[in-house]
């Protein structure tokens, strides 16, 4: 699936480890939560850069303090109606200051896009009915934010209180 | 009221701009129904037994002449002259177009009005106190907070897929008029011993499938640190609820399945860390900001004396009018329960007359009340007798308000797609059945809440007497609950017996009044009755022709 | 032997929520131009050729329901007497209005059936 970040296509640097490959490829790799918490130590002495996935109903709490070690975490969306995801993206930013690749794959749509980059989202598998294009537009789609979040987005009182 | 400035206004503006393409993209079929629903919900736009159904959102009950003006033209350019406003205080179309609601959404715009959210899983309408800013009960107006925790939520990014619906209230009366306790989440705005302000904020109430009443989550938190607190709850309700079956997912299942102590823990646990952070805290400059928009009117000096008319409106004085905080004003019920109309519509006529009589009156403001009426805050009382003439020539000076044909009823089967059986016509039958003044104001106060399926649109969790329509083998059958009630002492109704037919319902309903009449003690209510001697003689009464029968 | 399940096919327009009924692979406004299914098959056939206009972005939500056939059509349940009438309560909106709601049969079965359901159903102590 294409891979968005920053507003283009990027290249996907990480591989993909089933819990059951005895054999971790090379390079930057994704595990399951239930992987990364069997072969935590293991994982983190490897040389490469470190991905874990979690499931819709996983919190980011279950990583633990090896979460400073990771550089990415997926966060799932079983269906585009579960709104765990967004949470769990905003904990990651502002509990545990992750400063990581936060990134989304499963069912969301065009329509969530800016609530997701709110809430600390910056890298997206896409289907490829969203371009890169699309994903700007729908990202320009409120000019205005009532609400302070993850992304540090100057607020509508903000706004007014520098007019 | 609260007034847009450029800021809100391009928050609308943008709103509209992408749900028009969001209708371009659906009718394109670049996004199917199951995609779309939830933004379509999430506009306020449902589709019916008939059409598509368009829920325009009235913050806190509060509407401007201007805004009624616009809703009655949105009637006749839109929908077919009329609209009916609800137990959430909001107000309902039901003949619309779906490629016409861009458009509407537009128009409402240009009056700072909006359907944002009035559906969808996501943080509803925030209601209020309809005598808001014009009792003397009140600590403080309500509104402004309630006018900052919509904005708070207004396309929140961390909010807008929660697990159900989400709807928040705001009071500040010991007599609550909004059904808090209700609600899935509340505020109730009081004053601690030392005389200083805050709030406390209750939450897990809700109807429904398995009504709740909601619990205590906090007796006080302070002014600065509520949009955290409310933040907090919210977090862990999205974080911890389940997402398994739409039958459990409110916030008062997982508070019940937790229990409120966890829950608590849950919350202040988010709480500490959100008010660490300092993002959500509340200026006391902002509190006051928003406050100033919802400053009275400068009341004049002006006689206390109250006028007095002919025997219309000596009538309506004794249930419609309500005391003002300010000597030589009052505070006035406008009944859209006309006996034998639907409950809680209003014609473009009706609207447009409303405009112009607030203009002439030089009232600023309109209030609707979640018993789905309508209320002028602030009359001169030497103004009543020629207001209520006018009124009464409008059909809206029926003096009923809280009399037993001042019925709740959702829109039923002849109007939407999720219910079981008719609800309208329940309640004509029964304000027939009741029409004499006289009789009601011998049964006094009585609130009868009808609703046509499980899902309790018209509360009848909280009615003091409640009707549910069900479905049984494709016939429409009605349960009787008693002993509910959405105010201060909130209660559940409680399940009579088996359902009545639609031509059984309207008799025990009478059984079980002239049972009230004749058992009641002195100075009460239907509900202190029941309360008192409990349901058998009610249930023995109610299903009596089934007893003579059986026999 | 049981009689026949008579059905009919409905769905909402997706553009203004107008409530049609299928017939001979297209959708007609009013309830007694539809087309009655006395036969399973046939019925599930219509249903899935309707899909199409689902996927076609025409209508959405296309469902049987049944519907009475004696001395003239009328739909079983109150549900879709609404559907194809409009309001009970305000006669004169919708279909009713434009004189395309369904024509109760003048001796209805369901008078019989009605009265029937009503005596069974009476509250039992």
């Amino acid at each position: 699936m294409p891979l968005i970040k920053a507003g283009a296509y990027a290249r996907d640097e990480y591989a993909a480890a089933a819990d059951d490959a005895a054999a971790l490829p090379d390079g930057p790799v994704i595990v399951s939560l239930a992987r990364f918490q069997k072969e935590r130590a293991a994982l983190i002495a490897r040389n490469a850069a470190l991905g874990v996935r979690l499931k819709a109903e996983q919190s980011p709490a279950l990583l633990g303090e090896e979460l400073s070690r990771l550089s990415l975490v997926v966060l799932e969306f079983p269906k585009f109606r579960d709104g765990r995801a967004f949470s769990w993206a905003r904990m990651l930013r502002t509990r545990y200051s992750f400063k990581g690749e936060i990134r989304a794959a499963g069912d969301f749509l065009y329509d969530q896009l800016a609530y997701m980059t709110r809430v600390g989202f910056d890298a997206f598998e896409v289907s490829e009915t969203i371009t890169p294009d699309l994903f700007r537009r729908a990202l320009a789609e409120m000019r205005t934010v009532y609400q302070p979040s993850a992304d540090g987005r100057k607020t509508i009182r903000e706004l007014r209180a520098m007019r | 009221m609260y007034r847009y400035d450029e800021f809100d206004a391009a928050f609308v503006a943008d709103r509209v701009a992408q749900f028009r393409f969001q209708v371009e993209r659906r009718l394109k079929g670049e996004l199917t129904e199951d995609q779309f629903k939830p933004f379509r919900l999430m506009n306020g736009l449902y589709l019916q037994l008939h059409a598509y159904m368009l829920r325009i959102a009235v913050p806190y009950g509060t509407l401007a002449a201007r805004q009624l003006r616009k809703l009655a033209h949105i009637a006749r350019k839109y929908d077919k002259g009329y609209g009916h406003f609800t137990t959430r205080t909001n107000l309902q179309f039901n003949w619309i177009k779906l490629k016409d609601v861009p458009d509407i959404l537009a128009e409402l715009a240009s009056v700072e009005m909006h359907c944002l959210q009035t559906s969808g899983n996501c943080v509803r309408n925030v209601t209020s106190d309809q005598f808001a800013g014009a009792t003397d009960e009140e600590i403080e107006d309500p509104r402004p907070l309630a006018e900052i925790i919509r904005q708070w939520s207004s396309l929140h990014p961390e909010f807008t897929f929660l697990a159900r619906k989400f709807k928040i209230a705001v009071g500040a009366t010991p007599h609550d008029r909004a059904a808090l306790q209700w609600h899935d989440m509340a505020v109730e705005i009081v004053k601690n011993a030392e005389g200083r302000v805050g709030y406390k904020v209750i939450a897990g109430g809700g109807m429904g499938r398995t009504p709740y009443i909601a619990q205590v989550m906090s007796e006080w938190v302070e002014r600065g640190d509520i949009l955290a607190y409310l933040e907090a709850v919210l977090r862990v309700y999205n974080q911890d609820s389940r997402r398994d079956n739409i039958h459990k997912q409110r916030i008062k299942i997982l508070i019940n399945a937790i229990g409120p102590e966890q829950m608590r823990a849950r919350v202040a646990r988010e709480f500490e860390e959100i008010k660490r952070m300092g993002t959500l805290q509340l200026p006391a400059e902002e509190l006051e900001r928003i406050r100033a928009y919802f400053a009275p009117p400068a009341f004049e000096t002006l006689p206390d004396a109250m006028p007095t008319g002919d025997q219309d409106f000596e009538d309506w004085k004794k249930t419609n009018i309500h005391r003002h905080r300010a000597p030589g004003y009052a505070i006035a019920t406008i009944s859209l329960k006309a006996i034998g109309a639907v409950p809680g519509d209003i014609s473009h006529v009706q609207l447009d007359a409303l405009a112009d009589l607030m203009d002439e009156y030089g009232m600023a403001e309109i209030r609707v009340s979640h018993e789905q009426n309508l209320v002028l805050p602030h009359v001169k009382k030497r103004d009543l007798p020629a207001i209520h003439a006018r009124l009464k020539a409008l059909g809206l000076a029926t003096a009923n308000a809280g009399l037993v044909t001042d019925i709740i009823a959702c829109p039923g089967l002849d109007y939407c797609d999720l219910a079981n059986a008719r609800s309208i016509t329940i309640a004509q039958k029964i304000a027939r059945r009741f029409a004499d003044l006289d009789r009601q104001h011998h049964i006094g106060e009585l609130k009868i809440k009808i609703s046509g399926c499980i899902n309790a649109c018209g509360h009848h969790h909280a009615g003091h007497i409640g009707i549910l329509g069900v479905d049984k083998k494709g016939v429409e059958f009605y349960q009787l609950q008693l002993g509910g009630s959405g105010a201060e002492d909130a209660s559940i109704g409680e399940i009579m017996g088996p359902g009545f037919g639609e031509h059984e319902i309207v008799d025990a309903v009478e059984r079980v009044i002239e049972a009230y009449l004749k058992l009641r003690a002195p100075g009460e209510r239907f509900l202190d009755t029941y309360r008192r001697i409990g349901p058998e003689p009610f249930k023995n009464v109610a299903y009596l022709e089934q007893l003579h029968a059986a026999h | 032997m049981a009689a026949p399940v008579h059905q009919m096919l409905t769905a909402s327009r997706l553009v203004d929520g107008d409530v049609v009924y299928w017939r001979a692979g297209g959708w007609v406004e009013a309830f007694a131009d539809g087309e009655v299914f006395a036969d399973e098959a046939e019925a599930e056939a219509a249903l899935e050729a309707a899909m199409k206009f689902v996927a076609e972005n025409v209508v959405v939500n296309p469902y049987l329901f049944e519907v009475r056939v004696d001395g003239g059509v009328w739909p079983v349940k109150e549900r879709e007497i609404v559907r194809a009438a409009g309001p009970t309560v305000r006669r004169d909106l919708g279909k009713q209005a434009e004189g395309i709601a369904p024509k109760e049969p003048a001796h209805p079965a369901e008078a019989v059936l009605g009265a029937e359901v009503k005596k069974a159903d009476h509250v039992s102590i």
